[in-house]
């Protein structure tokens, strides 16, 4: 509990202290500038696009990993944790020399929105897949058979069987996915160019404001980013027990 | 509705799981396809039911050939060994699950699977999930689920496989009765010869993707078509080279004709029925089953000396 409190609780309490410096009215101040807003809104917004593209793909990957036998399953599974293991600092430069002014395949997304979305589409790819193919592997594959014996077509047995199965596993690999979203830094840094009211999200709008000694309203910025997550985590907990409940 | 297999065959890669199956099986029979694991008969089973495509042969449904016709529209009902219940459904939503898919009215379905649950008897089931029910409980709903859509072929892969022995026991006296009233054509895969033997009209054995034999059970048991049948349907003891069963094995305490001297090793008393292991002069063991009141008459005892006969003899037909 000590520990806990040492290296979780305290560090949050002593940010939201300093949130909260200049008062309530200070707070808010610094939350609705529209320098902020304009961040956070990106932040939130574009990170959505990102779980919900990445929520499809995934669970395509997963499906593919699980279901289909090919050669090279193995590499193509151990390369789905590399936006994990590499430092997120490397993926944006990666990101950056294929993508950037100087991008061999022509594709310039640098200073633009769409290059952010593509460096979040990187660092969140990994969640989702690796929470649904689990719990496919699992899967009851008599349940298909009893549904295509009871007349049900491939997309019935999918939506009908499967997809109720596998649903809170997609939605936990997104609410972390999205998590991780709302917070990336490294990867985004280099490639967003970092444009207030452009490309500018929250956590590098945060990091700006320190460099400016404003710590008031990085603060403030990421209280806001920390009820999201907060808000998250209490959802995956209740998808979890609302899945659990309906195993054997 | 009949089924008719003609040279139906399955291979896995190198593994030949069905070769060259011919099977008839009329129409509102009760068949058992009974064999050791690996012996091809959840294979042929799914064969039927379409769930796996044979790589030759031809499957005839009621005069019509559906070997190229795919598993949803074959109108089988299917039934797992493991049950395979939707997890996230009721027990009501699972026994509507084929109706549903069929468009039925919503009034007609109420009233169907009112009636389905009456008779697999979970009448105060219908709002559970399948979580919340026992493994008979389950296995009850899952051919409740298989007999909504009234289908032309009830087929049961190992359906009692999972279950206790008592549940397993009701419900096979169950099952026999359901078949007595629904009257549908169905096929169950059983390693059990047992349960063969007690449900079944017909037995079809099979051996290594094989037909073995088709016959009756009792016709199965008594006159067995080869030495694997006569293992695999009954027990089997050997007296002088030949096979016996062993409740066919007579013991008397004096010399008899054409009897084989042997020693009482061992007496097991089994409630009713009295094992008896002996040992015959060149080392080999017999064993014989005998009543308890056969026993009694006898006055055996462990250590002394008797002649064996048996009373009937198996002789593979082949």
């Amino acid at each position: 509990m000590a520990y806990l409190s040492v290296i979780v609780l305290l560090p949050l309490a002593a940010v939201a202290v300093r949130s909260v410096d200049g008062g309530l009215g200070g707070f808010w101040r610094a939350v609705s500038s529209p320098e902020a807003q304009s961040a956070l809104e990106l932040t939130v917004v574009l990170s959505l696009i990102v779980v919900a593209i990445n929520a499809v793909t995934g669970t395509l990957i997963a499906w593919v990993l699980v279901r289909d036998s090919f050669r090279g399953k193995g590499v193509v599974n151990a390369i789905i944790d590399l936006p994990f293991a590499l430092p997120t600092i490397v993926a944006g430069l990666t990101l950056l020399a294929l993508y950037g002014p100087r991008s061999p395949a022509g594709v310039d997304v640098s200073y633009a929105r769409v290059g952010v979305g593509m460096a979040l589409l990187f660092v969140t790819l990994p969640f989702v897949v690796r929470a649904v193919q689990p719990v496919l592997m699992e899967l009851d594959r008599d349940m298909e058979d009893a549904a295509v014996s009871l007349g049900a077509s491939g997309w019935q047995v999918f939506t009908r069987i499967v997809l109720p199965g596998i649903l809170p596993a997609i939605l936990s690999g997104v609410a972390l996915a999205f998590a991780r979203a709302i917070g990336e830094f490294g990867s985004v840094v280099l490639i967003s160019g970092n444009l207030p009211f452009k490309t500018e999200v929250a956590s590098v709008f945060i990091f700006g404001r320190i460099e400016s000694d404003n710590i008031p309203a990085a603060a403030a910025v990421s209280i806001v980013l920390l009820a999201a997550s907060l808000l998250l985590l209490a959802a995956i907990a209740g998808l979890s027990r609302w899945g659990r409940r309906h195993e054997l | 509705m009949s089924i008719e297999l003609s040279g139906v065959r399955k291979s896995f890669g190198d593994f030949v799981a069905v070769d060259d199956v011919s099977l008839e099986v009329r129409d509102g029979s009760l068949t058992a396809l009974l064999g050791p694991s690996g012996s091809g008969k959840s294979t042929l089973l799914r064969i039927i039911a379409g769930l796996e495509v044979p790589d030759s042969g031809r499957v005839v449904i009621a005069g019509a050939d559906r070997t190229d016709t795919p598993a949803r529209s074959r109108d089988v009902g299917f039934v797992f060994q493991h049950y395979a219940p939707f997890k996230h459904m009721t027990v009501r939503d699972n026994i509507a699950f084929g109706l549903k898919i069929r468009k039925v009215p919503r009034e007609r379905i109420r009233e169907r699977v009112g009636e389905l649950l009456g008779l697999v008897h979970l009448e105060g089931y219908a709002g559970q999930y399948p979580s919340q029910l026992s493994g008979g409980q389950r296995q009850r709903m899952a051919l409740a689920r298989a007999l909504a859509v009234e289908p032309r072929v009830l087929l049961l892969d190992e359906p009692f496989g999972a279950l206790d022995a008592t549940v397993r026991k009701e419900l096979r006296a169950w099952l026999r009765r359901l078949h007595d009233d629904v009257h549908v054509t169905t096929i169950f895969v059983t390693h059990d010869q047992e349960e063969a033997m007690e449900i079944a009209e017909q037995i079809v054995v099979l051996n290594e993707g094989r037909i073995e034999q088709i016959g009756a059970p009792r016709e199965v048991y008594e006159h067995p078509a080869t030495e694997f049948v006569m293992g695999f349907v009954g027990p089997v003891t050997h007296i002088g080279g030949s096979m016996v069963r062993p409740h066919d094995v007579d013991i008397a305490t004096t010399p008899v004709a054409g009897g084989t001297e042997a020693l009482v090793e061992r007496i097991l008393h089994l409630g009713f029925e009295v094992r008896v292991e002996l040992v015959t002069g060149d080392g080999l063991p017999v064993h014989a089953q005998l009543t308890r009141q056969e026993c009694e008459e006898l006055e055996l005892r462990e250590g002394q000396i008797v002649y064996i006969r048996p009373n009937r003899l198996l002789r593979a037909v082949a």
